[in-house]
């Protein structure tokens, strides 16, 4: 006889303990989400739930308290990795990683991001990058594309105006306090799989008390980006990541 | 005929089923162009929020749990009868 009993293989609210079971405000096909529940699936992994502390950004992600079941704290638009320094050296037996979107660390917050960095401060940054700012209605950020079309570039971003696109990741990884830089994406599941080892890993390395740790996720905006869900992960793999290429970019 | 009869039984409980919390889904159907053997169709009536939420549609899934890697919203939950 075969004996009846489920068996699940996949369930995201029933299997991942720092992940509450409410629903998101983000908007369909936000790639927010996924990247939530990732972090959550990599802090169960490695059974840290009770001593790790995020420090959230000012941007879409700003009430990420609300969908994490673990200690989280604010911090001023862009001093994320500040905030994340302090907490560090006073208690450095807890895991700290900040969560930071593309408008919070490349433009208002790079100064903090290169210095924490330079540092070599024992913590992690997942640095979310969709290419727009968000959470006040889709303008420009440092990361847009060149010919991205914003609410504050309504003919497409020109090179001769705006300048080029930054790369952060490249920026970071010459610095000798850096250990670990991954860019990824989540735009299809194979992608997300990757993501997840990634930001497992990074948790590692803060574990280990090695460095600096940092992944970049390339993320979907499809209301921003004017297009589908489907559409906007197309998008990703056709022209954001060639722009940004996927991979591991340091690892020490 | 008693094997073809246990190797159906055994076929149609190891076939792992989906399970889609449609007043959970936001309708962006990565999980539609997610599934390897397009197994999840878009449902014909409106969930509560007034959106065509994804559903799954009869046939064998092997349980390589795809849509619910994707799913932005955590609404998917794949399992297996044994």
């Amino acid at each position: 006889m075969i004996q009846k009993k489920d068996t699940a293989l996949k369930n995201a609210e029933a299997s991942v303990k720092s992940l509450r079971a409410v629903e998101h405000h983000y908007c369909a096909g936000c790639g927010h989400g996924i990247i939530h529940r990732l972090i959550c699936e990599a802090i169960d992994e490695y059974g840290i739930r009770d001593r790790v502390i995020a420090v959230a950004p000012v941007g879409c992600a700003v009430i990420a308290y609300e969908y994490w079941n673990f200690d989280v704290t604010e911090a001023a638009h862009g001093r994320t990795p500040a905030v994340a320094t302090g907490i560090k050296r006073v208690r450095p037996n807890n895991i700290v990683f900040t969560y930071q979107g593309d408008g919070d660390l490349a433009a208002i917050g790079t100064a903090e991001i290169i210095h924490a960095a330079n540092r070599g401060e024992n913590i992690t940054v997942i640095f979310v990058n969709n290419g727009v700012y968000g959470m006040t209605g889709g303008q420009m950020a440092p990361t847009t594309l060149a010919g991205q079309k914003t609410s504050t570039t309504m003919e497409g971003r020109s090179l001769r105006r705006d300048g080029y696109p930054l790369k952060i990741l490249e920026m970071l990884a010459v610095l000798p306090g850096v250990k670990y830089v991954e860019r990824v994406a989540v735009n299809s599941s194979h992608e997300v799989l990757r993501a997840k080892r990634a930001i497992s890993k990074a948790f590692k390395m803060q574990i280990d008390g090695k460095g600096f740790s940092i992944v970049e996720v390339l993320s979907m905006c499809p209301t921003y980006w004017g297009m589908t869900p489907i559409q906007a992960s197309d998008r990703i793999k056709n022209d954001v990541a060639i722009f940004y290429p996927l991979g591991v970019i340091k690892s020490c | 005929m008693g094997g073809w009869v246990a190797i159906t039984i055994l076929r149609n409980n190891f076939m792992a089923k989906i399970k889609i919390n449609k007043n959970k889904c936001k309708g962006c159907y990565l999980c539609v162009v997610n599934c390897p053997n397009n197994l999840i169709k878009i449902e014909k009536e409106l969930n509560i929020k007034g959106i065509k939420s994804a559903c799954f549609s009869e046939g064998k899934c092997t349980g390589c749990a795809m849509c619910a890697v994707i799913c932005p919203d955590g609404a998917i939950e794949v399992y297996r009868d044994i």
